[in-house]
């Protein structure tokens, strides 16, 4: 059994249940499919899982124009061909047009590494279904070359999605799933301390209250994430504001430099109306 | 014992396969989660649910489950109507109920009765859930005020109740019966989407050029082909009738999400029923009226269409010649509906009101049966359920009861 245990790390805040999900898909060497919201962290979840076991890290991202076939390789015809009517030697070997992809070279890799597969999403519908028994069996063929390329060692794989496209059932089934959700008050206040370490307490607990005051107002475009009030608070301290100055907020209401909080102007609009009601009301 | 709980889980509807819960019979082996139900419940989510939208429904079976407390779970399951769960509830009432609530004295007042209700319950500490869950009696009970759902249920949880991890239902908002916004209903339509080459060719086929090139030996081979678009055509016709104004901004996010999914979209409208006139445009409807034997020869069978009303109306509006509340109409709305089924094979009825309580309107059962059963309600689940069923709708119409007077007439008619 693989003694890789991962629990969180000195950067990164990793709640039980994600903890539990992430063992499983290591032991098991199964996939991991992360969701959540955007600025939850999926994406640095892969990086921390590599730097906290020591392991190579190889990152997939994935566009609305890439293939599953990418990530496998791809034969270069083009230069081949160019090569050809150059008269290059190389040419005889089609072996040397084949460029590995991000897939094969975690497959090739001397060490387990993990493979991260970023917002999975974005492809075309039929792109997890290209992956399936790659993703499965962990090998895959090679037309070109008749070469079956086998992993030297399982990867742990993550794989993230933002939830813009269903992700076909036999794609799923070979998953493990993890949605992870927003952290309530005190997973947030051990991922701020974590990022700004020595932060005021004063300072914290002021910034914290106006964030999920934000966080809350029903109806909001865009809410909050947590990466929007790591940069907020960063700003909060480049700026040296102090815990008063958070209460103090400006004329309507708004909390200082909330344009890193608030990403559209009617969200902007929504909040500043709540406040001026809720002031009235007092 | 887990084999039932794998069974309870399919039972619940969830997608649960056998692959799956042997993979998670494999991490207890693997000793991923022991001697802590919490990790187990995990682990348990982690390997079989793979959607967030099934995790309330698991987190129901779980409770049920492991707790054995049928009392929880029946509590859990009185029927939360998931617009409650909403905060901007209260513009979504239909009329009936806006006037019930005004008959107990409006809105502030049946709340505040509510918050008064829940004190004298907390004081009791006898399981709440029995006059919730006793349906037609208590006002509460009817609408479903569920103290879980509009979370003023606090009181109980400081009584000293432990409330487990599965227990809180913190996952309720995720669940695919509820209605969402737009986006939601984009990646419901979108399963409809079928892309098609068609036309003349338009664009460069770069790999198809590639390799014809390198097959010719490095001459240069073009190769071009169509641009691929949705093929999908959608007429969409939608009930503005009285009862309608309490879903007008669920059926604007259908409309918006529709029109920028598909390419090949037309809409009508209808009031309660489909007669033998629809309008294009609600503001002109006098001038701007179509008949129905147009629209019907006129879009081909290629086109899908989906109706979208609460088909809730008087029965004689149906089955009854000159029952429509607006003109005289020769023949039944019945009569033109089958025509409709008839014409267009692949056809839905999209119903904003929620499923529960389609039968307690005649109404809606008589349209049910008239659409050949294909009645869903508009929330994403729904849609999703539709679209599934447009796309598997062959060209053939489904096997109706022919009806005799239907030549004679539409002939008439003419």
């Amino acid at each position: 059994m693989n003694e890789l245990r991962f629990s969180g790390s000195d950067r990164y805040v990793a709640t039980d249940e994600l903890m539990v999900a992430v063992n499983a898909a290591i032991t098991l060497s199964r996939p991991l499919l992360i969701k959540g919201e955007p600025g939850t962290g999926k994406t640095q979840l892969a990086e921390e899982i590599a730097r906290a076991l020591g392991l190579p890290l190889f990152e997939w991202h994935i566009k609305s124009t890439t293939k599953a076939q990418q990530g496998l390789y791809e034969y270069d015809a083009v230069s081949r061909l160019r090569d050809s009517q150059l008269g290059d030697a190389r040419v005889a070997d089609i072996g040397n047009y084949i460029v590995k992809g991000r897939v094969w070279e975690a497959f090739a890799c001397e060490q387990r590494p993990v493979l991260l597969i970023d917002e999975i999403d974005k492809a075309d519908i039929e792109f997890p279904n290209d992956l399936l028994r790659e993703l499965d069996r962990m090998e895959f063929y090679v037309q070109e070359t008749r070469e079956l390329v086998k992993a030297l060692h399982r990867p742990i794989i993550l794989i993230t999605s933002n939830n813009e496209k269903e992700l076909p059932d036999a794609f799923l089934r070979r998953c493990f799933f993890h949605h992870i959700r927003f952290p309530d008050a005190a997973t947030m206040q051990q991922i701020v301390e974590v990022h700004f370490p020595g932060l005021k307490k004063a300072l914290l607990a002021e910034a914290l209250q106006a964030f999920f005051r934000v966080r809350e107002t029903p109806g909001l475009k865009k809410k909050p994430s947590t990466s929007e009030l790591l940069d907020w608070i960063k700003l909060l301290v480049a700026d040296d504001l102090g815990p008063e100055a958070l209460r103090a907020t400006d004329g309507r209401g708004l909390p200082p430099l909330h344009g890193a909080l608030l990403k559209n102007e009617q969200d902007v609009h929504l909040v500043e109306q709540l406040l001026f009601l809720s002031r009235r009301a007092r | 014992m887990l084999i039932e709980f794998f069974f309870a889980l399919r039972g619940a509807g969830l997608p649960v396969s056998l692959g799956e819960f042997l993979l998670l019979l494999q991490g207890l082996h693997a000793r991923i989660a022991f001697l802590s139900a919490t990790d187990f419940y995990h682990l348990a989510r982690t390997a079989l649910i793979k959607d967030e939208r099934h995790y309330d429904a698991y987190d129901r079976v779980f409770a049920r489950y492991f707790s054995g407390a049928q009392e929880a779970f029946a509590k859990f399951m009185a029927q939360v109507p998931p617009e409650w769960l909403q905060r901007a509830a209260g513009r979504k009432l239909s009329a009936e109920e806006r006037a019930q609530i005004q008959a107990l004295g409006g809105w502030e007042e049946l709340l505040r009765t509510l918050r008064e209700r829940l004190a004298e319950q907390a004081e009791a500490h006898s399981g709440g859930n029995k006059w919730i869950g006793t349906g037609g009696t208590s006002p509460f009970g009817a609408y479903g005020y569920n103290p879980e759902g509009v979370r003023i249920g606090q009181a109980q949880r400081g009584s000293g109740r432990a409330v487990k991890v599965w227990d809180q239902r913190d996952f309720s908002d995720l669940d695919d019966s509820r209605e969402l916004d737009t986006r939601n209903f984009k990646m419901a339509l979108r399963r409809l989407r079928r892309f098609a080459r068609e036309g003349a060719a338009e664009e460069l086929d770069l790999e198809g050029t590639i390799s014809a090139t390198a097959r010719n030996a490095g001459l240069l081979d073009l190769r071009m082909q169509p641009e691929r678009h949705n093929a999908v055509k959608l007429l969409l016709l939608l009930d503005v009738g009285g009862s309608m104004d309490a879903h007008v901004s669920l059926c604007e996010q259908l409309f918006s999400a529709a029109r920028s999914e598909f390419r090949h979209l037309q809409h009508y409208y209808f009031h309660n029923f489909t007669y033998e006139q629809l309008w294009r445009s609600n503001a002109r409807r006098q001038e701007q009226r179509l008949p129905t034997l147009e629209l019907l020869r006129s879009y081909s069978r290629d086109y899908r269409v989906i109706f979208v009303g609460d088909a809730s109306m008087s029965p004689y509006e149906i089955i009854q010649p000159g029952g429509s509340v607006e003109h005289w109409n020769e023949e039944s709305g019945a009569t033109w509906l089958s025509r409709f089924v008839r014409a267009v094979p692949r056809l839905v009825w999209l119903n904003p009101e929620p499923q529960s309580r389609w039968h307690y309107t005649d109404s809606v059962q008589m349209t049910r049966d008239l659409v050949g059963g294909r009645m869903f309600p508009l929330t994403v689940g729904g849609i999703a359920a539709a679209m599934d069923s447009l796309r598997r709708t062959g060209d053939q119409p489904l096997a109706l009861a022919p009806l005799s007077d239907s030549m004679s007439a539409s002939t008439a008619l003419e």
